[in-house]
């Protein structure tokens, strides 16, 4: 039996890592790396770049060898697979984004121990062929990236009053300018990009239409 | 002496690998439900870390920063293989976890029986590798400052485990609003707890 390239069941792997199985809100992968570089949204949106690159190819290597590995050293040719393509991607990002990489710093060698990249490869492209495991990759590393970008949109709009480093409130709402705005400085600590997080997962979770299976017990 | 103390006390308050860098994040939201299983995670991040940093530190300068190769001969001085790090130091920390696995397993059962079941969790955690990454990036000069980082980092990640699964067990008692169970509040009280170590910011013996 051959499904059709958009059958039901791949848009199904594509759209709900998105929402009701996202990575990070549902599924509790891959925090690690994620909240410490959404201070602004460019870096957010390099990291998310990163991850999608890493994910994809990872997921399509993994899944197009999954009938060559023995599943007793699986995880240490998953860790050679993954950890080969981020310093790929560390290097790219020397080269041509300096200043980005340079924040990043330690935050892209870590995608490495990110566990959506272990845990999607070990849960599906091991078991699944190539366009499958495509899908499920896009799905995933987009869904790990959209948080990301949401979160660093508040903390960096209301942080630093600015967006991929243009200013949005006018100097006429500042103080300087005689007006009554204060940036808030809390937004930029690491601590708000833990609250901000649980913020959106409580909204996510308050939706009428959101399973209910899926709600935790404390 | 002075200096190792002040390392060891930054990797523990301030430079918290939970609440400054949100490092092992995953074990710790997913492990952090009684008191008991955060004790024994926590001092497995402790012990891990304690070994891979100075055997990284050691690979780092003996074999791929720039210059390190120098021990071998003129001709490789210059040398530099640090693109190669990353690589080196997961399959560190996986190798170690592993060989650490079977050496608590048979020299001390009980260790293991408390232990046991957190360490192959521990090489997929963030932590670990954080912890090296960082001694890499900021290069301490001895193997001394550099097992003192680690030790104070993991004691720091510990801290934080056990203070979350302690209040999590409290919490059970509370009327938290339905979405917000579980996950949601264990964010935002993780979030509160990381404002409040910022107080310890600055401090420097």
């Amino acid at each position: 039996m051959k499904s059709t390239l958009f059958s039901k069941k791949n848009r199904k792997l594509l759209s709900d890592p998105l929402g009701d199985q996202n990575p990070i809100t549902i599924q509790v992968l891959g925090i690690c790396s994620a909240l410490a570089i959404t201070v602004q949204l460019q870096q957010a949106l390099v990291m998310s770049m990163s991850v999608v690159f890493v994910m994809v190819c990872a997921n399509m290597i993994i899944s197009a060898l999954r009938n060559v590995i023995p599943s007793r050293i699986r995880i240490i040719v998953q860790l050679v697979v993954v950890s080969s393509l981020v310093v790929f991607v560390d290097q790219v990002l020397q080269a041509f984004l300096p200043d980005v990489q340079e924040k990043l710093s330690v935050f892209i060698g870590l995608i490495v121990s990110n566990c959506i990249i272990m845990g999607r490869l070990e849960a599906f492209a091991l078991g699944n062929t190539l366009w499958p495991s495509f899908l499920d990759a896009i799905g995933n590393a987009v869904g790990y990236g959209w948080i990301l970008l949401a979160v660093a949109f508040f903390r960096e709009l209301f942080g630093s009053g600015k967006l991929f480093g243009y200013q949005v409130f006018p100097d006429g709402w500042y103080e300087a300018g005689g007006g009554f705005y204060l940036n808030n400085n809390l937004m930029i600590l690491p601590p708000m990009a833990l609250i901000v997080v649980g913020v959106i997962i409580w909204v996510q979770r308050s939706r009428k239409s959101f399973p209910d299976e899926l709600l935790e017990e404390n | 002496m002075e200096e190792l103390v002040n390392i060891f006390i930054k990797g523990v308050f301030i430079e918290n690998m939970i609440f400054a860098y949100f490092l092992g994040m995953c074990s710790y939201l997913a492990v952090s439900k009684t008191v008991e299983t955060g004790v024994g995670l926590g001092a497995a991040v402790i012990f891990v870390l304690g070994i891979t940093v100075p055997i990284n530190y050691l690979l780092e300068n003996y074999l791929l920063s720039e210059g390190a190769l120098a021990w071998l001969g003129e001709s490789y001085a210059t040398i530099d293989l640090s693109f190669l790090s990353l690589i080196m130091f997961i399959a560190v920390v996986a190798s170690m976890v592993q060989l650490v696995e079977m050496l608590v397993e048979k020299f001390s059962p009980q260790l293991y029986s408390s232990l046991g079941i957190f360490l192959p969790l521990i090489a997929v955690n963030c932590s670990i590798l954080g912890g090296a990454l960082f001694m890499q990036e900021r290069q301490y000069s001895t193997i001394v400052e550099a097992t003192s980082f680690a030790l104070g980092s993991g004691v720091g990640w510990f801290l934080a485990i056990v203070g979350i699964a302690a209040i999590r067990e409290k919490i059970r008692y509370s009327n938290v609003p339905a979405p917000l169970r579980g996950l949601g509040i264990t964010f935002i009280i993780t979030g509160l707890m990381g404002i409040g170590f910022m107080c310890f910011m600055g401090i420097s013996i």
